[in-house]
């Protein structure tokens, strides 16, 4: 049973069944994405009724918190996949990690730039110290770091290893900037930021918001599907070659 | 198994002593890369004193790991990081001995310089102690992120800016915790908690930072 068991996941992760499935599911994938993006969009912009304190302005929710969230999903995606391929030796987690990085990067880039125009009329500043910028600061760092280490090492494996590496160190990383920074702006400086009061959400406020994270969720997963094809394919081509 | 951590700490050391100018441009970096900012900031007496400990813990932090990331460098390039790798000995401790080296001959001096980094800032009272108390931690904590960054990056064509962005991220509690250390010796508050995050942290990456280093660097050295 167990040898069935690992035999059909090793043949799940040979270049020609992950290529078929990628194909095969792209369009499904790609059609959730866009009905999801659909729906939070349309019903976060023009249906949810209007935050009592923020007004209008809270829309921003609605990019914001699901690029932030992914953000660090995906970094988790990024980590999983270092595991299993350092284990293993499993050449699609490698790729998932690799297709993976970009994608987060630009989430996080998201999630920071929204919160910046966010914050300018909320909080009165672009930017704040605070634990949970600082973080995503530091991820999208860590994020240029993995993408620095991958495009510098031109030799397949060792690319691959050493990213596996920085990616798990990362994963460390993250939480430990988190607490030292949140400590250190409690301490010293906290009753400035953030405490704008958040009242529980309605759920009309609510049903978009998650449709929202789902439909980036999906979105992900679309163009992780089109990179991991091109990927597969790109290295068929220079085995043949 | 000891001699060899002995032997290779020992041919480090000689070659430190032999190559004097590896040991001092550090020395002298940190010491113009604080005399920058004291002149450029000097107008400023209480700016100063009170940006002095991060300034010095930068300064500190880029050539400790400038100086680590050019020895190995020239190690992968001799080729005795290849034989280190092929040593039936455990690479880890062969790294941790190199590590060792490294501390005794660079980190010890820089430690040595931080006081003087602190009265040029304008640091005062007990300050300049609980900044060298810190870096006696931050110094080897540094080093080992350093050294993971370095075999990481090592023998990469832009390998030194690239490794500044590897390990900066890792480096960033190390410094705060480092600075809220003095900053609350100043403030007159307890820095008890913010010493025991370092030695903690310290404690975690002397147990598994040479492991993590050596496997890095087997990925990197390919024989």
């Amino acid at each position: 049973m167990l040898k069935y068991k690992t035999s059909y996941f090793y043949r799940l992760a040979s270049p020609k069944v992950s290529y078929v499935l990628a194909d095969r599911l792209l369009p499904w994938i790609a059609s959730v994405a866009g009905i999801l993006l659909l729906y939070g969009v349309i019903a976060g912009l023009f249906f949810a009724p209007v935050d009592y304190q923020q007004g209008d302005g809270f829309r921003m929710i609605y990019i914001h918190v699901p690029a932030a969230f992914l953000s660090l999903a995906i970094y988790s995606v990024i980590f999983i996949s270092s595991v299993i391929y350092l284990i293993w030796h499993i050449k699609l987690a490698d790729f998932c990690a690799k297709s993976s990085a970009g994608i987060g990067a630009t989430y996080t880039l998201i999630a920071l730039i929204s919160g910046a125009l966010w914050g300018k009329p909320m909080w009165g500043t672009w930017w704040i110290w605070d634990a949970r910028l600082t973080s995503e600061l530091i991820l999208l760092f860590l994020y240029c770091g993995y993408l620095g280490l991958r495009s510098a090492i031109r030799d397949r494996e060792r690319s691959a290893k050493a990213a596996a590496i920085l990616a798990i160190a990362g994963m460390i990383d993250v939480p430990i900037v988190h607490f030292s920074v949140e400590w250190w702006a409690t301490l010293h400086q906290g009753a400035t930021l953030a405490k704008w009061a958040r009242p529980s959400i309605d759920n009309d406020m609510l049903y978009p918001l998650l449709g929202m994270i789902a439909g980036f969720g999906f979105f992900y997963l679309t163009i992780l599907c089109v990179r991991l094809r091109s990927d597969l394919l790109k290295r068929e081509w220079q085995l043949k070659s | 198994m000891r001699h060899a951590f002995w032997a290779v700490m020992r041919g480090d050391i000689t070659r430190y002593i032999q190559r004097l100018s590896d040991c001092l441009i550090p020395f002298l970096f940190c010491l113009m890369v604080v005399s920058v900012f004291a002149i450029s900031l000097g107008q400023n007496t209480a700016l100063l004193a009170k940006v002095g400990p991060a300034i010095i813990w930068i300064a500190i932090l880029l050539a400790l790991v400038w100086s680590l990331e050019g020895i190995l460098r020239m190690d992968y390039e001799t080729g005795s990081l290849e034989k280190l790798v092929l040593s039936p000995h455990p690479l880890p401790l062969l790294l941790l001995a190199k590590l060792v080296a490294h501390w005794l001959m660079i980190g010890v001096p820089l430690l040595l310089l931080s006081p003087l980094l602190a009265f040029m800032l304008g640091l005062t009272n007990g300050e300049p102690w609980i900044l060298g108390i810190t870096l006696l931690l931050g110094i080897p904590l540094f080093s080992m992120i350093g050294a993971l960054g370095a075999a990481l990056s090592i023998g990469l064509p832009q390998g030194g800016v690239l490794l500044a962005i590897l390990v900066l991220p890792w480096m960033l509690p190390v410094v705060l915790l480092g600075t809220r250390c003095v900053a609350a010796m100043s403030a007159g508050l307890s820095f008890k908690p913010e010493l025991l995050l370092l030695l903690a942290m310290f404690v975690f990456l002397l147990a598994l930072g040479p492991v993590a280093i050596s496997v890095a660097l087997k990925t990197s050295v390919s024989c």
